[in-house]
């Protein structure tokens, strides 16, 4: 184990003030990209195709925790709490906020779908713990249509991306931030769903 | 690097060592879990110091927000499981 240790410690050494990466290859090419901040570029514009499927396993991984099907009820310990019922009403909002900030932010600074979903997600979540039945309120057929929302947009962006510009995931020139945001939109909401879909569809166990 | 920032790096560093060892050495499994969420929200700050803000982000909302409540309802179910089995127990003996 020491000596593995030594080894990696070793290599991370090496490794360090070594070389940039691709950085400067997304920064030739950033122009085109439609967004101000190179990672979110990267995530949305240049490898949206692997956005694209981290969604899809996404979404595979609430169907399989979920057994296909969604139901929940909101735990009754935790709702007679009124500690976590007075602190939902001021975190909740500002929690929306701050995801929609996200969202928006995305474009040019830290943040974007990802970020954005998980601070939702993580709302709903608190909604449930809390008593008040947020993703169990909605009819099942919208969790579910919420669920796929995200991989299928980026599917129809994919096809008209084929059909318009002769390359999958090709964003028509011009159109590239407004796609981005868009998508951005999309993947936020499907994301939120499916990780509050993972922790609350469990909770009636 | 300064070496206050080195000083804070070494610190994060050796924090994160501590805490890994200590959520796998944990004595209950709620404590492993409330661990887990400690060590994400240090690795988010680790992320931070790497200029990596995205991934900071995203380790903070995910790895300690989502998956760390996701540990510790399943460890409070898991123990509750336990004390009714011990309950049976100890009441058919």
């Amino acid at each position: 184990m020491g000596a593995l240790g030594a080894l990696l410690g070793r290599a991370a050494f090496e490794l360090r003030e070594g070389s940039a990466g691709l950085a400067a290859s997304v920064d030739a090419q950033m122009g085109a990209g439609g967004v101000a901040h190179p990672v979110t570029a990267v995530l949305l514009d240049f490898r949206s195709y692997d956005t694209w499927l981290e969604l899809v396993v996404l979404l595979l991984a609430a169907i399989g925790a979920l057994h296909g099907r969604f139901q929940a009820a909101p735990p009754a310990g935790l709702a007679r709490d009124p500690l976590l019922a007075s602190l939902l009403v001021a975190l909740v909002p500002v929690m929306l906020l701050a995801a929609g900030y996200l969202l928006h932010a995305g474009a040019q600074g830290p943040g974007g779908a990802f970020q954005a979903g998980a601070v939702l997600g993580a709302a709903l979540v608190l909604l449930h713990l809390g008593g008040r039945p947020a993703l169990s309120a909605m009819p099942a057929a919208l969790v579910r249509a919420l669920l796929v929302l995200g991989a299928a947009c980026f599917a129809i962006a994919g096809a008209a991306g084929l059909v318009l510009e002769g390359a999958l995931l090709q964003y028509p020139a011009g159109y590239a931030g407004a796609a981005i945001l868009t998508l951005e939109a999309a993947a936020t909401a499907s994301i939120a769903v499916a990780l509050a879909a993972l922790v609350i569809g469990q909770a009636d166990r | 690097m300064t070496t206050l920032e080195l000083a804070f790096d070494i610190v994060v560093v050796a924090v994160l060592v501590v805490l890994a060892w200590r959520t796998l050495d944990a004595p209950g499994i709620f404590q492993a879990a409330v661990l887990f969420i400690t060590f994400g929200l240090t690795m988010a700050l680790a992320w931070a110091r790497l200029a990596a803000p995205d991934l900071a982000l995203a380790e903070a909302a995910v790895g300690a927000g989502l998956t760390g409540v996701l540990l510790v309802h399943v460890a409070r179910v898991l123990e509750a499981a336990e004390e009714a089995t011990a309950e049976d127990d100890s009441g058919a003996r």
